[in-house]
């Protein structure tokens, strides 16, 4: 615990690193999956298109994307993009399968109805389908948030700063204080990132009762093991 | 992209296969990975699958399974690797200190398995359980009969998720020292050498991709014939289609 105080600014400033290397991939993530999981939903081809790309892109372990993407990108080796893009793939294999879930559960009675009360396409996804799609992408969502914090640690080991540095320098000095620090760094950032997704939510899906939260967190778990 | 057909020109440069004073050959790097996770993966398998079918069929300890499965989302795998790693001494007459490795291994691979064959037998419908229950079946043939042929798809689910974990799991091992194809990135990395860190993720991925595809193939094996995919399937496809079986007429309103 000592450690921990003496060495505060340290922990503090990756842990800054850290959450500026995962944010941006759970955002970016959630934004291009809602258009293409919306996509698959309603086009068969786009479906199997885009689910089988994702799921072979998912397939891949984290350490070969870290090191493909700027190959494949022409960025720099020691570039954070690197680490955020490929960390982007891997919320978009997640997402993009919840988000075709979420917009595949609204019934087509519903959508029929709101085009036959004069909803234009536009009106009808952001009005009908997108809250009734709501708890599902919100389960997807949390799903991808808790993954990414964690898989960012593997960013420390390629040179790229996250709280995976305390792993690489306790483990060199054989210091296990360090490595706890990180460990429970690591599960702060993935509460207090769940905390506020759960958060924004609660205000933005109000009517989200447990129930339909349970069901939807069931529908995205069996995505995550098939 | 030139380096990327640098990498596959060093995997197949037979120079790079044999092990020498200065540097890792392929060939025992592959059968390290192989060796590791083939033991990994049988031992989790022994000690998840009995726990979750255990859970999925009598319906205890389904909290423990839950909680497990996300937890071990947010531990970082790196994490507990460097900690267990340090805490775990080396056992004389254990080559390179395998066995704290492979705890680490199982650990890490056990909550997907355990998921997958929980929600397996779970994604059984309750009424089909009790049919089997009312024309005599015993708990041990509605288990083997029943709910595991029935949950196949989804049990063989968390196979693919644990074998690909335990292989990603192995791959970041070699920051830790442990010779699997992992450490070509790693070295590949550390001399700059970025033909070789390429050559070590082709390899690395073609691995990944090859176990992950003969498990799909067995995924969709395993399912009995003329038995819906279960719950995993149900996207829309399998939903019209249902209702153009069920109830002829009714307006099929996929891709508006």
């Amino acid at each position: 615990m000592q450690w921990v105080w003496e060495n505060f600014p340290q922990i503090w400033a990756l842990t800054l690193d850290h959450i500026g290397l995962s944010a941006p991939p759970i955002v970016i993530g959630f934004v291009l999956s809602i258009p293409l999981g919306y996509w698959a939903s309603r086009s068969r081809v786009a479906r199997s298109i885009l689910l089988s790309v994702f799921s072979i892109l998912y397939t891949l372990p984290a350490l070969v994307l870290f090191v493909t993407v700027p190959v494949a990108l022409g960025l720099a080796i020691l570039d954070p993009n690197n680490v955020i893009v490929a960390l982007t793939i891997y919320a978009m294999a997640i997402m993009i399968r919840s988000a075709n879930d979420a917009f595949g559960s609204v019934s087509a009675d519903v959508r029929e109805s709101a085009r036959a009360v004069g909803y234009s396409p536009v009106q009808r996804f952001f009005r009908v389908e997108l809250p009734l799609a709501g708890p599902v992408l919100l389960a997807g969502i949390r799903v991808v948030s808790v993954s990414t914090v964690s898989l960012a640690t593997v960013g420390g080991f390629i040179g790229i700063p996250s709280l995976g540095n305390l792993f690489q320098t306790g483990f060199q000095i054989h210091f296990f204080p360090e490595l706890w620090a990180g460990i429970v760094a690591v599960l702060i950032v993935a509460a207090v990132f769940d905390l506020i997704l759960s958060g924004l939510g609660r205000l933005l899906i109000p009517w989200n009762r447990r129930r339909t939260r349970r069901r939807a967190t069931r529908m995205v778990a069996k995505e995550v093991i098939a | 992209m030139n380096l990327i057909i640098e990498g596959f020109a060093w995997i197949f440069d037979p120079a790079h296969w044999t092990t020498s004073s200065t540097s890792q050959g392929i060939s025992e790097a592959f059968v390290q990975h192989i060796i590791l996770t083939g033991i990994s993966l049988l031992l989790t398998v022994l000690i998840a699958v009995p726990l979750g079918f255990y859970i999925g069929h009598s319906g205890r300890g389904r909290q423990v399974a839950i909680i497990s499965s996300n937890v071990a989302r947010a531990v970082p795998s790196l994490g507990l690797l460097t900690v267990l790693i340090l805490a775990i001494p080396i056992i004389p007459g254990i080559p390179n200190n395998y066995l704290a490795y492979i705890i680490v291994f199982v650990l890490l691979g056990i909550p997907p398995m355990l998921a997958g064959a929980y929600a397996g037998l779970e994604s059984v419908d309750r009424e089909t359980t009790d049919a089997a229950r009312a024309v005599g079946m015993t708990e041990w043939q509605v288990l083997t009969k029943v709910e595991i042929p029935l949950g196949a798809s989804l049990i063989v689910g968390g196979l693919r998720s644990t074998t690909l974990q335990i292989v990603a799991t192995v791959t970041i091992g070699s920051f830790l020292g442990q010779v699997s194809l992992g450490t070509f990135i790693v070295d590949g990395l550390e001399q700059g050498d970025f033909v070789k860190m390429i050559g070590g993720a082709i390899l690395v991925a073609a691995l990944a991709l090859v176990l992950d595809g003969i498990l799909a193939l067995v995924q969709r094996f395993v399912v009995p014939r003329r038995v819906s995919r279960g719950s995993i399937d149900t996207g829309n496809t399998a939903h019209g289609m249902r209702l153009r079986a069920s109830t002829p007429g009714t307006p099929i309103t996929e891709g508006n």
